[in-house]
């Protein structure tokens, strides 16, 4: 099966000034990031902040400038695309951000956010465009008749709703959803994560999703990609990474992720790394994790490992993936 | 323990004059913390978690006023206290660490200047001793090079690091008691690991208690000996947090507990995850509580009972108290 989304050896990087030498400082945000998404999954991007998720999936929805590589959905390069092109292209793909209080215009109704993007696409007849607006409205929960509030009359859960119809009105095929419910709490973030798995199921839709959440990230996605540095530490299925995690940083950011039981209480925690990543501007030469890894050596230190595939379909970036024992027993395989 | 707790929080009443009408934002919430040990203030946003940490500290916003209800800390009580007396035991007896790290700091002070400032008001140090035990400070909640970092403003320091300072501020005068509002939630999962190890370690070394306020139920499995479950003001179920995760008896905490996403690794991994469950619907807006049992419109379980009328407090076991008709019906079964 061919896939829907291609991304290849994508790269963004952003000026950040110049050294004391003169020479230009560069912001590595995504450097060198690879995946192919099937119609009708889900790809996972998780990693700390400043890992570069959200920079990838701006660089995929073309709303950072890329540096070099190639994004492709279906037969189009959505990364060569311009101007009006890329514009009616852009139905194909849509964004669902992370704040939903900061991403609906607090003074558009809703119906008419939702409604914006179909108007500057202009295939639908204009007099059909309401239409749509209360289809895409009850898909997400809502009522039609909430077309005509304010988004402060919605509560947090119910704007990401909002967030979501909008970015369904063009009737895309892939969405890429950047922290989607880590804004909101619990009970709402469940009702979100259901709807994002109906709306899959029934519209065949696709997502790139991104997330810190493992647990959700687990829940959502059939691929994962776990970033560091701007780079894939790992990436597979998710069954693949679940099961059988092989990266010191995927170990750690599970065994952070893992919460004991109340039973469990009291035994020592595994903090497996201590401090947080390096800074992008100057990544370091040998492996980005090394400073942080607790079973770092010298060759991590001079030689960057390449990602590369210990079964098929599962790629990790260590030079030790396979003599490497996980530290807690559940993360090793099973 | 057999010690007289802390803190007792008694049917604590809460209301906001809104300039129209009064409405209710705490109805009678009652808890203890004993020395040393960590309550858990479990609930969605707008059940009152956040409301209840500002009235024990004094600091609850214009419009809001202790209707009923008594706060005693170390058996005084707090609301018969004056202003001046509050401000005395602010920062040095007890004292909180907000949500956003990013927004609780003064950005025109050094950390150093601001862990210090207490220091300088409720033990008079000068600002040499003072600048001396924010170093100590910042080195106990594990900032690299804190003699660099004394000098620095917030921003900067990473968003894990500015919340250790709060930590750092709020535990310089040895506070017997520390409020966490959501400490860890704009915070990373390794960073938040990081900042729960460095609460439980100052806490043995301290022998403070903690008020942990998070909707997150895995870091009350993780922080907490006792639970408290709030839900649109009212407390929905307490108890030790054994008994409330292994046997959730109120519907809400069951909801809450079955909506959160687990991490399933090794070989759980292989086998597909179940559906979500959800609670339907959402806390109700102040003012619009229903006028039986304020969960009953999300409720599973509810009926024409408990529609009508307010369920009352029920004690299971020694410990655990519920806020449930469908717990009373059962239990006189």
């Amino acid at each position: 099966m061919s896939s829907l989304l291609q991304v290849e050896d994508l790269k963004v990087h952003f000026p950040a000034g110049r050294n004391k030498d003169g020479s230009p400082r560069v912001v590595h945000a995504v450097d060198g990031i690879s995946f192919e998404l099937e119609q009708g999954k889900t790809f996972g991007i998780v990693g700390e902040s400043g890992s570069g998720k959200s920079t990838a999936a701006l660089g995929i929805m073309r709303l950072a400038p890329i540096t070099s590589g190639k994004v492709s959905l279906g037969r189009d390069v959505i990364s060569e695309l311009e101007g009006e092109k890329l514009r009616q292209t852009r139905m194909r793909f849509q964004m669902v951000f992370q704040d939903p209080f900061s991403s609906l215009n607090p003074r558009k109704r809703a119906g008419d956010a939702i409604r914006e993007p179909l108007d500057l696409m202009s295939y639908i007849d204009p007099r059909l465009r309401h239409e749509v607006v209360e289809e895409s409205l009850v898909a997400v929960g809502l009522h039609p008749s909430a077309a005509r509030l304010f988004p402060h009359q919605f509560s947090g859960g119910q704007r990401q709703r909002l967030c979501i119809a909008r970015a369904l009105a063009t009737q895309p095929e892939l969405l890429v959803c950047d922290e989607p419910v880590s804004a909101l709490d619990v009970a709402i973030q469940a009702q979100v994560i259901n709807l994002l798995l109906r709306l899959q199921d029934e519209k065949k839709l696709s997502y790139v999703f991104i997330s810190h959440d493992l647990a959700v990230v687990q829940h959502l996605c059939t691929d994962v990609g776990v970033m560091y540095l701007g780079q894939f530490a790992e990436k597979g299925s998710a069954r693949q990474i679940f099961s059988n995690p092989r990266h010191p940083y995927t170990w750690s950011l599970m065994a952070a992720a893992l919460k004991p039981d109340a039973s469990q209480r009291g035994r020592e925690r595994t903090a497996l790394i201590k401090g947080e990543p390096p800074s992008p501007i100057n990544p370091p030469k040998g492996c980005r994790f090394a400073a942080r890894c607790p079973f770092a050596q010298e060759r991590c230190r001079q030689e960057a490992p390449a990602l590369r595939e210990v079964e098929s379909g599962h790629s990790v970036a260590c030079h030790f993936a396979e003599s490497l024992e996980a530290p807690l027993p559940e993360l090793r395989a099973a | 323990m057999s010690t007289a707790p802390l803190l007792e929080v008694t049917d604590l009443v809460v209301e906001v004059d809104n300039g129209k009408r009064i409405l209710p934002v705490l109805d009678g919430v009652t808890f203890s913390v004993d020395a040393g040990r960590t309550l858990g203030l479990v609930g969605e946003s707008g059940c009152g978690k956040s409301m209840t940490a500002l009235a024990i500290m004094g600091l609850l916003p214009q419009g809001f006023r202790v209707k009923s209800g008594d706060i005693k800390l170390d058996g005084k009580s707090l609301l018969s206290m004056g202003p001046d007396a509050l401000r005395k035991l602010r920062g040095s007896v007890m004292s909180m660490v907000f949500q956003e790290p990013m927004t609780s700091l003064n950005p025109v002070f050094t950390v150093g200047d601001q862990i210090g400032e207490a220091l300088r008001l409720h033990e008079h140090l000068n600002a040499a001793d003072a600048r001396t035990r924010a170093i100590e400070m910042l080195r106990a909640v594990q900032i690299p090079a804190p003699e660099e970092r004394v000098d620095n403003y917030p921003h900067q320091l990473s968003g894990g690091m500015r919340q250790r300072v709060m930590i750092a501020m709020a535990l310089a005068c040895r506070p017997r008691l520390l409020i966490c509002d959501e400490p860890t939630t704009a915070l990373d999962v390794t960073v938040q690991a990081q900042i729960f190890s460095l609460l439980e370690t100052l806490q043995k070394e301290m022998g403070t208690s903690i008020i942990l306020i998070t909707h997150d139920l895995g870091a009350v499995a993780e922080m907490a000996d006792d639970v408290a479950v709030l839900y649109a003001g009212k407390r929905a179920e307490a108890g030790p947090v054994a008994t409330i995760l292994d046997n959730p008896s109120h519907p809400y905490t069951r909801g809450l507990m079955s909506c959160t996403p687990r991490l399933r690794l090794g070989s759980a991994a292989l086998t597909p995850g179940h559906t979500l469950a959800e609670v339907r619907g959402m806390v109700p807006p102040l003012g619009q509580f229903e006028a039986g049992c304020r969960f009953s419109p999300r409720c599973p379980m509810a009926d024409a009972h408990c529609h009508a009328a307010p369920p009352p407090d029920v004690h299971l076991g020694a410990s655990q108290t519920v806020l449930c008709w469908k717990v009373t019906q059962e239990q006189a079964a």
